[in-house]
């Protein structure tokens, strides 16, 4: 049932205590909005967890597995994919060669050029264009479908929207939907309140390193989201 | 002077060989590998023992040579590089340093410090005979051949294959790769495997034109380091005009004296370097993109 599992994580930038003891359930199939202000270390929650940066302290199993201590490259193999922030396509392959780098994981599955082509009809005329000559919309397009070439069972997204003019924004989470209801488990890091509670299944919160607010986002009001979200409530926060 | 600018360019194709490991390692790893020509001398050594022991020719001494290179160059990634690239930017530079003054006194002391060559058989004396004053040496023509087949090659395994796209991913964002399931480790030891190996081929065929000592690696890796710079760094087929370059200025400048042989392949480089520094300025870029452009 439990996919990921996250325990006491600690996570530092040099001085910075940008993760502390965060601890984080993520059920198959579950969708999870992390939302927080700038700062409040939920993209390097996310990085830590996809193997990009070590963490200092904590736990952190998958699938029933400790990969606390293993690099990005085998937790990809496993079926963890990080669509990183800024998109961090490689600039000088060609959209088709970016989708394919990802065939290195050898996780094959649903998803092959063909598929996120047909998931991504923008990009079908955009194939042998080079990454760094597409438009924001076009790169982020790229960037989720290449996450998926791993064919992932946790995708972690983080601020997929961010610099995407808002039609775009609209499209990448029709994508996303289409995504969540084929059953992928994603964990998602978004500063739109509305969309984040419109998505996902729960919501969590974090200021400052910590988790403060937690719950089903049925459950929980705007009002209780934002006051976490600046810090307002702390007393109350779960 | 025809003659002097026809053997410049073949001779590029030598250095050409020569700069491919080390334009190859620059652009996948960021390493100024100065032990590049020290590798080359290896080979040519170890070419030598095969033909001693085994009395077979040079050529066919390659067979054995160079799949031991692309071991070594594996194996000296995952060992001594990797570590040295964890540490910092300057130390690989180091590093190779250190690896340079290694293996010149290693080869000195089990080969002594005599001159030695390795024989190029028929094609090394052969040539054709354009007109009284043009000639063209047979063994030229093929290592230019080579040089063309090996850079042609490297091309299409950058551009054709999954390890050639993992080679440019990693080259361009190394961090980003390995979260696309890439080993980016094992990558750079691939690289530097591919890298070794092209080294000792270009070892063994300076050995056969040229006499050597166990200390002849650090002035051909003078003449790789002008050709990839001239050529453009990380650039592969820019390797090819950047030897190609420094060959014809080098036979162009002993034409004129003989002992101005290295002096002319040193003004174009000084030449080249001075012409980027003031493009540059005009806004042009200092490092070209990724490997293999």
């Amino acid at each position: 049932m439990t996919l990921l599992s996250v325990e006491r994580l600690d996570s530092r930038h040099g001085l910075l205590h940008a993760v502390r003891e965060v601890s984080l359930n993520v059920g198959e199939g579950e969708t999870i909005a992390l939302v927080g202000a700038n700062g409040a270390g939920k993209s390097t929650l996310l990085r830590t967890i996809a193997g990009a940066h070590r963490p200092s302290g904590g736990r952190i199993s998958f699938d029933g597995r400790d990969i606390t201590r293993l690099p990005a490259h085998q937790r990809v193999k496993l079926g963890i994919a990080l669509v990183p922030e800024g998109r961090r396509l490689f600039p000088d392959l060609t959209v088709d060669e970016n989708l394919r780098i990802a065939t290195a994981a050898g996780r094959r599955g649903h998803w092959t050029v063909g598929e996120v082509l047909e998931a991504f009809p923008l990009l079908r005329p955009l194939r042998d264009k080079r990454a760094a000559s597409l438009s924001g919309g076009e790169q982020q397009a790229t960037a989720i479908g290449r996450a998926l070439m791993t064919n992932p069972r946790l995708l972690l997204l983080d601020e997929v929207s961010l610099g995407l003019a808002p039609v775009v924004v609209e499209d990448v989470y029709r994508s996303l939907k289409a995504l969540i209801e084929a059953g992928t488990t994603i964990v998602l890091v978004e500063q739109d309140l509305t969309r984040a509670l419109g998505v996902a299944s729960r919501v969590v919160c974090m200021l400052e390193g910590r988790v403060v607010l937690e719950g089903g986002s049925g459950e929980l009001s705007r009002e209780q989201v934002t006051s976490a979200y600046f810090g307002l409530a702390r007393g109350t926060a779960a | 002077m025809i003659n002097a600018i026809l053997h410049g360019i073949l001779l590029g194709g030598l250095y050409a060989l020569l700069a491919t490991g080390l334009s190859l390692m620059f652009g996948v790893m960021r390493i100024i590998n100065l032990a590049h020509g020290s590798l080359a001398l290896v080979g040519a050594y170890m070419a030598f023992l095969f033909m001693e022991h085994l009395h077979i020719s040079t050529y066919l001494a390659l067979v054995p040579v160079l799949p031991g290179a692309l071991i070594v160059g594996y194996v000296l990634q995952r060992t001594l590089l990797e570590r040295s690239l964890r540490a910092g930017e300057l130390v690989p530079l180091l590093t190779t340093f250190g690896l340079l003054i290694v293996i010149g006194n290693l080869l000195q002391y089990f080969f002594s410090p005599d001159v030695h060559s390795l024989p190029s058989g028929r094609i090394g004396t052969a040539s054709w005979r354009v007109t009284s004053s043009v000639t063209i040496p047979w063994f030229d023509v093929l290592i230019l051949a080579v040089a063309v087949v090996v850079l042609g090659g490297l091309h299409l395994l950058l551009r054709r294959t999954q390890l050639g796209r993992e080679l440019r991913a990693t080259a361009s964002d190394a961090d980003t790769a390995e979260l696309m399931g890439v080993n980016a480790r094992r990558v750079y030891a691939r690289a530097t495997a591919i890298a070794v190996a092209t080294s000792a081929l270009a070892g063994v065929f300076y050995a056969m034109r040229s006499a050597f000592d166990p200390f002849s690696g650090a002035t051909q890796l003078i003449y790789a380091f002008e050709a990839v710079v001239i050529g453009g760094i990380g650039s592969l087929w820019g390797t090819l005009v950047g030897g190609i370059v420094l060959g014809v200025a080098q036979t162009v400048g002993a034409q004129i004296n003989v002992q101005y042989f290295a002096l002319g392949g040193h003004v174009v480089f000084l030449a080249v370097l001075i012409l980027r520094a003031v493009l540059q300025a005009g806004g042009l870029r200092v490092l070209p993109r990724g490997a293999g452009a």
